[in-house]
């Protein structure tokens, strides 16, 4: 029995039947992520002792006979920016590269009740900022598909992960598409809860109002079970919601369903054949019964630019944290204070984190607040507009995740603002704090192409289930 | 296209140190993203409110108790990278 391309269910059944023991399962791992990380460099850190001596309990908890749960024993991966206690958080920068973990964080508490083992920390884009992993200090993820390609970012250590059997499951965060994306051109399932649905807590803040923690996964049941596990209401994170109705009871077969398909998402851009995979999937929903209907989110194109000046805004002053007194990366050099501030963040933040950092610090400086920041603002108001609009006569938009196939590594970096424009499916989503699943449909050669199914806020469960019409009845 | 000074107030601001080549980078890479920007002139955004926050969450409370928080001598504080007598140390400030 192979046991590296196993779904969580799958091995959790084979775990019940003792089929394998969780020590073997998690050695096959180890095994896998020995012989492929080099070449894929999904993982920073690999805890192999303290993964080896949890499988051990676990297994000693399995023979006892008790029920357990269904994480129990499932080896799973952690983006690099969610905290483990006393492990190594660097968010792959190297302001943070010996900064060890003091506490857990909130989704971790929750993993570690259901006895999930943590084979490592993933790498991401420094500070979760990026699309294609390439700007992690510690160097770039490559796409398992074809070496050559960026995995997507910014989580695209986890996604990599998955996708090349070195985890069944991961947690990615998810700012302006950094679990969808990388999904999408990994070929795995990520999904980005509705803004509140998952708590923060012990996630290294990014953007405050669009940073989600979300899983990565094989199937679309695999991400529910997850999902399931890490949502819920945290005191420890007071914009963490839970919802009154978020229930499992919204089944509805795929004749019930009404898809919406927003005109601008098609629009000069986008990559032919990236298109003709995502019009094929429209089109076998309408074969299964689901009503198309083409809608219109016309404050599409200023979703881009209204995003790209509160992302850098809210991550100049998240990352005014990282002074070199506290934690972290410090440089004592010079003469006073002011030069241990400039020192130390001169040298820990890479090229990406400045630009953010000048960039927001410009948006939000005396004179310019209400030409960017308060004008980005009110833009995203009519962008959240028009979504609601939209949702009144629908039940799920259906939308790609990139207008690009995954790219050469390098061949974006150069240009930030062709970087960017990788997002430009995505970051609406957060702006407006939607639930969205991206989804692997199809191939261009041996690149995955990947659809977007976006929900109403706290609709996670319909947009899951309309995944699972698609992986059971068309793929 | 912004001028060498901007660039100067606004990485003093942020405490971030750059070298004189990124000074230039600057000017040009932040002038074509602020360019960009311009494109959010198109909107009218008149009688709009600002959206600071997608879900709308009001007045979240706790009890208000007092916890005794211990820091000298805990994990936090061995992470900081220079301390005295349980206090962060730090260089004089001019």
């Amino acid at each position: 029995m192979e046991l590296t391309n196993l779904t969580i269910r799958q091995a959790h059944q084979a775990l019940k039947e003792k089929k394998f023991s969780a020590l073997e399962l998690c050695e096959a791992y180890l095994k896998k992520i020995k012989e492929k990380n080099k070449e894929v460099f999904a993982y920073l850190t690999v805890s192999e002792d303290s993964v080896l001596s949890q499988a051990k309990k676990i297994d000693n908890l399995i023979s006892k006979g008790e029920e357990f749960s269904v994480l129990t024993g499932i080896p799973s991966a952690i983006k690099d920016v969610i905290l483990i206690e006393g492990l190594k958080c660097t968010a792959a920068s190297k302001i943070l590269e010996n900064y060890i973990a003091p506490y857990d964080a909130t989704v971790i508490r929750k993993l570690k009740s259901e006895n999930s083992v943590f084979l490592g920390k993933t790498n991401l884009d420094e500070f979760a900022m990026g699309s294609s992993t390439e700007n992690s200090a510690f160097g770039p993820t490559k796409n398992p598909h074809d070496l050559t390609r960026v995995p997507g970012g910014s989580s695209g250590g986890s996604a990599a992960a998955v996708a090349a059997d070195m985890a069944i499951f991961s947690l990615g965060s998810d700012t302006g598409g950094s679990i969808r994306l990388p999904a999408a051109f990994c070929g795995v399932v990520g999904l980005k809860p509705t803004y509140g649905a998952v708590s923060r807590y012990g996630l290294i803040a990014f953007a405050s109002s669009l940073d989600q923690i979300g899983p990565i996964t094989k199937t679309v049941e695999d991400c529910q079970i997850v999902f399931d596990i890490i949502k819920g209401k945290d005191s420890l994170d007071s914009t963490s919601v839970e919802p009154e109705s978020n229930s499992h009871s919204v089944v509805k077969s795929p004749s019930d369903l009404v898809i919406g398909v927003p005109k601008e998402y098609f629009v000069e851009g986008i990559d032919p054949q990236v298109e003709k995979v995502v019009r094929e999937a429209i089109r076998k929903y309408e074969e299964i019964g689901a009503k198309i209907e083409e809608v219109s989110l016309p404050h599409t194109e200023y979703a881009l630019p209204a995003y790209y000046i509160i992302n850098p805004s809210e991550a100049s002053a998240n990352l005014a944290r990282y002074d070199g007194i506290k934690y972290g990366l410090s440089v004592q050099e010079g003469k006073d204070l002011m030069d241990v501030y400039l020192k130390t963040k001169g040298e820990g933040f890479g090229e990406e984190v400045r630009r953010r950092i000048m960039l927001g610090t410009y948006a939000l400086s005396a004179g310019y607040y209400e030409a960017y920041y308060l004008r980005a603002q009110k833009v995203r108001t009519l962008v959240k507009k028009d979504f609601e609009k939209v949702f009144e006569k629908v039940d799920a938009l259906l939308t790609p995740v990139s207008p690009f196939l995954p790219f050469k590594i390098g061949e974006k970096i150069e240009d930030p603002l062709s970087m960017y424009l990788v997002d430009v499916y995505t970051v609406s989503i957060n702006l407006v704090g939607l639930p969205a699943l991206s989804l692997p449909a199809g191939k261009v050669g041996e690149l995955p192409v990947g659809i977007q199914i976006i929900g109403k806020p706290f609709e996670e469960y319909k947009i899951l289930e309309i995944g699972k019409h698609f992986e059971e009845n068309i793929n | 296209m912004i001028t060498k000074k901007e660039v100067e107030h606004i990485a003093k601001l942020a405490r971030l140190g750059l070298a004189d080549k990124e000074i230039k980078k600057y000017q040009k890479e932040l002038s074509s993203i602020l360019d960009y920007f311009e494109k959010l002139k198109e909107v009218d955004i008149k009688d709009v409110e600002p959206t600071s926050h997608s879900v709308k969450v009001e007045n979240v409370m706790r009890e208000d108790e007092s916890v005794k928080a211990k820091v000298a001598g805990s994990k936090l504080m061995e992470l900081a990278p220079e301390t005295k007598e349980g206090y962060l140390k730090v260089k004089s400030i001019f």
